[in-house]
């Protein structure tokens, strides 16, 4: 099947699986929860499964996002535009900001990017006649359930930030497919497996990193101006160190290669402490403990070992 | 003027001298051999013309334009092509997608096009895998087009290696030990590709360690030993020049022959 | 001018404590390759434990060696159950094996202990010594001079002893270090048994003058982390210098800039240093092979 349409119908059904089976609206904020971070991860997807880079501070591409949807309603901007807005910034400072960061590698990089995020979560702590400081600010409302409304569809607001987050994180995955599959997708990921070679072949290494960390930006704002909207406020820690070290695992634990993994590293790192709640003081050891055990045992990731799970049962089968 | 010229360049690492100011120039249709013994400093002037590496003299000029410090992917736009000797493959495609990777500068979908999957965004894609298949072909791996690279053999690899450079279109190829790993059957086949590449008038630049091959095929030849050059010439100049068989069929020889003693 | 120098002692002691996290990422870089994001537990992991014993009323004395045995240990077992195991694994494994090698570590602190600031008093009392107009807390000297005494030792250690000289085996090339028959995993229990050591150690002098709690690691690693960099990684002596330029830096920030922004100090610095000269102060520059 072609790989555009199989993301599409895979993920749509996930979102419709969702709507069904859930059974009130608290399971309707978790799943938005998910197809919220799904976005931001499959940003990470694009940066680090497609190109193998490493950031630790995509948090703040994040947060720039929520931000915009929170103080530029102030300044009179809707609250719809002022997504589009975070995204550009976001967008823009990755592309200014990459030219030098990405000419690190490895660990100067992450080291690089985490400063980068720092800086940010600074000066949203720090600048609080804008921020509102280390309590965060309120958003001004927004919401979706008028949107469903206007074409006939009733329901609840958890309901329809559920549809929407979905629908969102739908086209993100989409289009994540597409650019993988394409000239420039080829292209980021030659540098991912032997920058030599991809420059050799007329790959510009450096403007190959700057577009798909640039992208990356883009898909981590937008899933923070989600996040401010769907909840209402929005805190610094939005872009706190822990918050990117969160994405990167979601993206690595669910397989990095593959917006797939993207999808299952959200569900089961967004889910996990939900299930947690009754045991809150033991949630580091649990998550830490994940962490740890699935990069030892399973280094590629969920998606691709079960696939090549499946792939070994199928030649078994075969062979028979 | 020369398709490929190569004035005076050097490179030192920690104080040695891997290359020492070398000087040559290759012609477009003919095949220009670089020889010499283990460590003489073959791959690191691939290096140092290709733009991998930046050299510490000496200047490159393609067809009388200096290049020297442009880098590697803007040599690719003025038709430089290369393998490598420590394969450069991209393991986790598939040896299709290898290939097609090669078709990156022909590729003109612009990056938005790219990720709404637009119809000049295909249209690129199957144009790119129309040329990929038929380079995969000519290097004899069209039946492994759509195999992991990471499942194929190293002789298999390094044909892999020259498909992709040659959807480039390259006018300029530079061929880092080909035939390595490759049987008495497969080299032959190697060695006839690259003639009829050369025939095609590009400018070929082999370093190839089978002196059979070497003697056979090229038009040219230079011998390098500690990183200089120490001859350059016709094949038949080569084979009787005293101060190659000393440094290079001398050392060569002595090795075999403490091979076969041990 | 005493005002400089107030801030001047300020940055010497906090970069003295630096310049011991750096120390451990060091020594852990080198003989492995890992850069461990957990490097700062080891420092909160010596100051709580410290600060639980001599709560429960076990003199200094003995409460501040069972600490640096307790971030030992915890050091050996990072390496045990979660580095060896990792085997060759990419960066981004590694990257996240660490990280969740710190959470976990907090996790458990936040049980074991509890989520309050704890301190203790300094080991020579909390006076303040008056110098030129300038105030300095008696257990700044303990903080400078044991980074001192620990920079001194690990020199000694590693050029002087047979283990140690593994080590620096190890870090140098590993693959020849087995072909000669050095028992590289010896050298690695080693390092990290060593790295984790100097990081309780340090938590356990720094807690009286910068106080603790289960979630100070963070950034303490993030800031030896800029000093090593700065540094260069990999090399000891970068670490030393790197630490106590991002500890005076952060000390200048906080007096003449505003104090709100010392923590971001550390990373501009470190961001123009990586720009300007992407191996660091001291690190040594290659050309990567093809
Ligand atoms: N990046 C590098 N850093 C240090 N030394 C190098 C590097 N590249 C090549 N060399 C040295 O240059 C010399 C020539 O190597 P090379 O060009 O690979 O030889 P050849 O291809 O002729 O066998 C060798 O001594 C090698 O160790
Ligand atoms: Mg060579």
């Amino acid at each position: 099947m072609n790989p555009t349409l199989k993301a599409l119908l895979i993920t749509l059904a996930l979102v419709v699986a969702g709507a069904l089976i859930f059974p009130s609206s608290y399971y309707f904020r978790v799943g938005s929860l998910i197809w919220i971070n799904t976005i931001s991860v499959t940003g990470i997807v694009v940066l680090l499964g497609y190109v193998g880079l490493v950031s630790l501070g995509h948090a703040g591409f994040f947060a720039i996002g929520a931000y915009a949807v929170a103080v530029l309603p102030g300044y009179g901007v809707p609250s719809g535009a002022a997504l589009f807005v975070g995204a550009a910034a976001a967008g823009l400072l990755a592309m200014v900001i990459g030219r030098p960061i990405l000419r690190l590698s490895g660990y100067y990089l992450a080291i690089a990017t985490l400063g980068l995020g720092m800086l940010i979560w600074m000066v949203l702590t720090k600048e609080s006649w804008l921020t509102g400081g280390p309590d965060g600010m309120v958003v001004a409302g927004f919401n979706p359930r008028h949107w469903f409304a206007l074409v006939g569809i009733k329901m609840k607001s958890t309901e329809a930030w559920y549809w929407l987050t979905g629908l969102v994180a739908t086209i993100g995955v989409v289009l994540a497919v597409n650019l993988g599959n394409s000239p420039w997708g080829r292209a980021l990921r030659a540098v991912h497996d032997s920058d030599v070679a991809a420059s050799s072949l007329g790959v510009d290494v450096a403007r190959a990193k700057v577009v798909a960390f640039a992208i990356s930006a883009v898909y981590a704002a937008v899933a923070g101006s989600l996040l401010a909207l769907a909840n209402g406020y929005i805190t610094p820690d939005t872009a706190g160190f822990m918050h990117s070290v969160e994405m990167v695992t979601m993206a690595v634990l669910g397989g990095a290669t593959t917006v797939y993994g993207a999808i299952v590293g959200s569900l089961i790192l967004t889910a996990l402490p939900q299930v947690l709640t009754f045991v809150a003081e033991y949630e580091h050891i649990v998550l830490g403990g994940v962490m740890v055990a699935t990069m030892v045992a399973m280094r590629r990731g969920l998606v691709p070992a079960l696939g090549d799970l499946a792939h070994r049962l199928a030649m078994r089968g075969r062979s028979k | 003027m020369n398709r490929l010229e190569i004035e005076n360049l050097g490179i030192s690492f920690g104080g040695i001298k891997a290359v020492d100011s070398v000087s040559f120039s290759a012609a477009a249709g003919e095949v220009t051999s670089i020889i010499g013994p283990n460590g003489a400093g073959k791959t690191t002037l691939f290096n140092l013309i290709s733009g991998v590496y930046a050299a510490d003299t000496g200047h490159v000029r393609i067809e009388g334009a200096d290049v020297t410090g442009e880098p590697p992917h803007r040599l690719a736009r003025r038709g430089m092509a290369r393998t490598f000797q420590n394969l450069q493959i991209f393991p986790q495609m598939t040896a299709l997608d290898n290939v097609m990777t090669g078709c990156h500068l022909r590729e003109t979908s612009n990056l938005l096009a790219d990720l709404l999957g637009l119809p000049s965004s295909l249209r690129e894609t199957a144009k790119s895998r129309g040329l990929a298949l038929s380079a995969l072909e000519r290097v004899g791996l069209a039946n492994l087009a759509a195999r992991p690279a990471s499942e194929l053999s190293y002789g298999q690899l390094k044909r892999l290696e020259i498909a992709r450079a040659l959807v480039t279109g390259c006018s300029i190829l530079l061929l880092d030990e080909p035939a390595a790993g490759c049987n008495a059957v497969e080299t032959r086949e190697v060695d006839d590709l690259i003639h009829a590449i050369a025939d095609e008038g590009v400018c070929v630049v082999l370093i190839e360690h089978d002196m059979r091959m070497v003697m056979r095929i090229s038009s040219h030849i230079v011998v390098l030993d500690q990183g200089s050059k120490i001859a350059e010439g016709k094949p038949e100049e080569i084979r009787d020049n005293e101060r190659v068989i000393a440094a290079y069929l001398g050392a060569h020889g002595a090795a075999e022959a403490r091979a076969a003693h041990a | 001018m005493s005002e400089l120098l107030q801030f001047v002692l300020s940055g010497v002691t906090v970069g003295a404590i630096y310049a011991a996290v750096a120390l451990g990422f060091t020594l852990i870089y080198n003989a492995s390759g890992v850069v461990n994001f957990a490097q700062g537990e080891f420092v909160v992991i010596g100051g709580m434990t410290a600060a639980a014993l001599i709560a429960l009323g076990v003199p200094v004395i003995i409460a501040a060696p069972l600490a640096v045995i307790a971030g030992t240990l915890v050091g050996i077992a990072l390496y045990r159950l979660a580095i060896k195991p990792a085997g060759k694994a990419p960066l981004v494994s590694l990257v996240i094996i660490t990280i969740g090698a710190s959470i976990f570590l907090r996790g458990v602190m936040q049980v074991v202990f509890d989520k309050q600031i704890h301190r203790y008093e300094g080991f020579s009392g909390d006076d303040a010594l008056r110098f030129l107009g300038a105030t300095l807390l008696p257990q700044s000297l303990w903080i400078i001079g044991g980074s001192f005494v620990v920079f001194a030792a690990l020199a000694w250690f590693i050029g002087h002893t047979h283990a140690g000289r593994g080590i620096r085996a190890t870090a140098s090339n590993r693959f020849a270090a087995v072909l000669v028959g050095i028992n590289t995993g010896r050298a690695m229990n080693l390092s990290f048994a060593l790295s984790a050591g100097i990081g309780a150690l340090a938590g356990v002098l720094a807690t009286p003058v910068t106080f603790t709690s289960y979630d100070a690691g963070v950034l303490m690693a993030l800031k030896g982390f800029s000093a090593t960099m700065l540094g260069g990684v990999g090399s000891p002596a970068g670490a030393l210098v790197g630490g106590f330029a991002i500890g005076l830096i952060e000390a200048m920030t906080a007096g003449y800039i505003s104090s709100d922004y010392k923590d971001a100090a550390a990373f501009i610095v470190i961001l123009l240093v990586l720009f300007v000269m992407p191996q660091g102060l001291f690190g040594r520059r290659t050309t990567e092979r093809v």
